[in-house]
């Protein structure tokens, strides 16, 4: 059971990292990861909202969509957004530090296909409540993983001399392509455990 | 770099455009990947070969079809402040349609596709279309929109996933094309390749605006000069 959820973990933060194997969650990927501090906090809201979305799944799959089946996109969603407003309206009331560290992202991440994506893994391969919860887990830090890690190399690329055609998304891609081609090092990992 | 964080309020058109730039301006001009960079996520997850960039397209060319028709049909009847809502529920509906219909035509491909097909709902391009155009124009240049910008996704995905099949796999739709001889480029098939196959064209997009924009440049010049000396 333990080595289980170990495994789920590891599997979801290196193996199969959402951003940089599976694509997922690559607008704040692209977007926001011109400074450290930023995206430490991108990948801090994103965690905590696979953290809420991986309870709010395990619920309705078992509560409710065993009735209606052909609802779950359309339920996946709208459950996701309003939770996350809801969340949102607690924590600006509850912490206001807090929500200044997070808040601004909280709205924007609703709409990343990284949440819709984990609902749907999390349903297609039955994960209990806690499993849900450490595939969450694994992810969110899959991602903020990358996105630090993104951050700190185009922090330092910030004053090479590259071509102007070369400059903003090209570039930003040629890195991500060569951090790609390190995690692909991870998938070793699969067949050793 | 421009944010890329997925908002709607870019690629609004003026108002008396004629119908045949309702149409075009998304295949090239607009393209929503190439020059807006909308919908990356699917554009390199599923373009490791053509089959799959095909079914992929035709998919959210479907859902933006049909969301765009019908936002347009019934954009008097929805209030402005519950329209982002109402617009991902129609997307929600359509793309539900999809899946149904990939996985009893082309089951092979639906499980190759794997979350990707039910994540239309959350391309950026759709939702923006609809944000940007369907929701405050009549029903028919709505569609000629969304077929224009649906076709610019499709060929962006049909370029990608040419590329990385004939290099990753020395294929093309599963027809070998350089003989048993040839080693495939099996990096452009994996993650990796994605990410560079897309930079790539990006770069060579870029390069094609900048030599067009300089040509321009050279041409406007030697106008001026002309005039000067005929002056």
């Amino acid at each position: 059971m333990m080595s289980d959820l170990t495994w789920i973990f590891v599997s979801s933060m290196v193996v199969n990292n959402f951003t940089l194997m599976l694509f997922l969650g690559l607008c704040p990927f692209l977007g926001v990861s011109g400074k450290i501090d930023t995206a430490l906090r991108m990948g801090a809201a994103n965690t905590f909202v696979l953290l809420i979305t991986a309870m709010a799944v395990w619920a309705l799959n078992t509560f409710v969509l065993p009735y209606a089946p052909y609802l779950r996109l359309i339920a996946f969603i709208i459950v996701i957004a309003s939770l996350v407003q809801i969340v949102e309206m607690v924590i600006k009331k509850l912490s206001p530090a807090l929500f200044r560290a997070l808040g601004i992202y909280l709205p924007l991440i609703t709409t990343n296909c990284a949440i819709l994506a984990l609902a749907i893994f999390q349903t297609n391969r039955s994960y209990t409540f806690l499993q849900g919860l450490v595939f969450a887990l694994g992810s969110g830090a899959g991602l903020a993983l990358a996105l630090v890690l993104m951050a700190s190399i185009r922090e330092s690329v910030e004053l090479a001399d590259v071509p102007a055609v070369a400059k903003g998304t090209a570039l930003v891609l040629m890195i991500a392509g060569s951090l790609s081609l390190a995690f692909m090092g991870f998938a070793g990992l699969l067949s050793s455990s | 770099m421009a944010e890329l964080s997925c908002h709607a309020s870019m690629m609004t058109t003026s108002k008396d455009a004629p119908p045949r730039e309702d149409l075009a301006k998304g295949l090239w001009r607009q393209n929503p990947v190439l020059v807006h960079l909308l919908g990356l996520c699917p554009t390199l997850a599923v373009t490791n070969s053509v089959a799959n960039s095909v079914v992929m397209g035709v998919a959210t060319f479907f859902v933006l079809v049909g969301s765009s028709f019908l936002v347009s049909t019934v954009r008097r009847w929805i209030p402005n402040e519950i329209r982002i809502a109402s617009y991902i529920l129609i997307i929600a509906t359509f793309v539900t349609v999809a899946e149904f219909g990939l996985q009893a035509l082309v089951p092979d491909i639906y499980k190759a596709l794997g979350p990707f097909v039910a994540l239309i709902v959350v391309n950026c391009i759709i939702l923006g279309r609809q944000e940007a155009f369907a929701g405050r124009n009549p029903v028919g240049r709505s569609v000629l929109d969304a077929v224009g910008m649906g076709a610019g996704f499709m060929l962006a995905l049909l370029i990608m996933g040419s590329v990385r099949e004939v290099l990753g796999s020395g294929t093309f739709l599963s027809v070998s094309l350089f003989g048993p001889r040839y080693e495939p480029w099996v990096i452009f098939v994996l993650p990796p390749g994605g990410f560079f196959t897309l930079a790539f064209v990006l770069l060579a997009v870029a390069w094609h605006k900048q030599r067009q924009t300089a040509r321009a440049r050279a041409r406007a010049t030697d106008e001026a000069v002309l005039v000067e000396r005929v002056a």
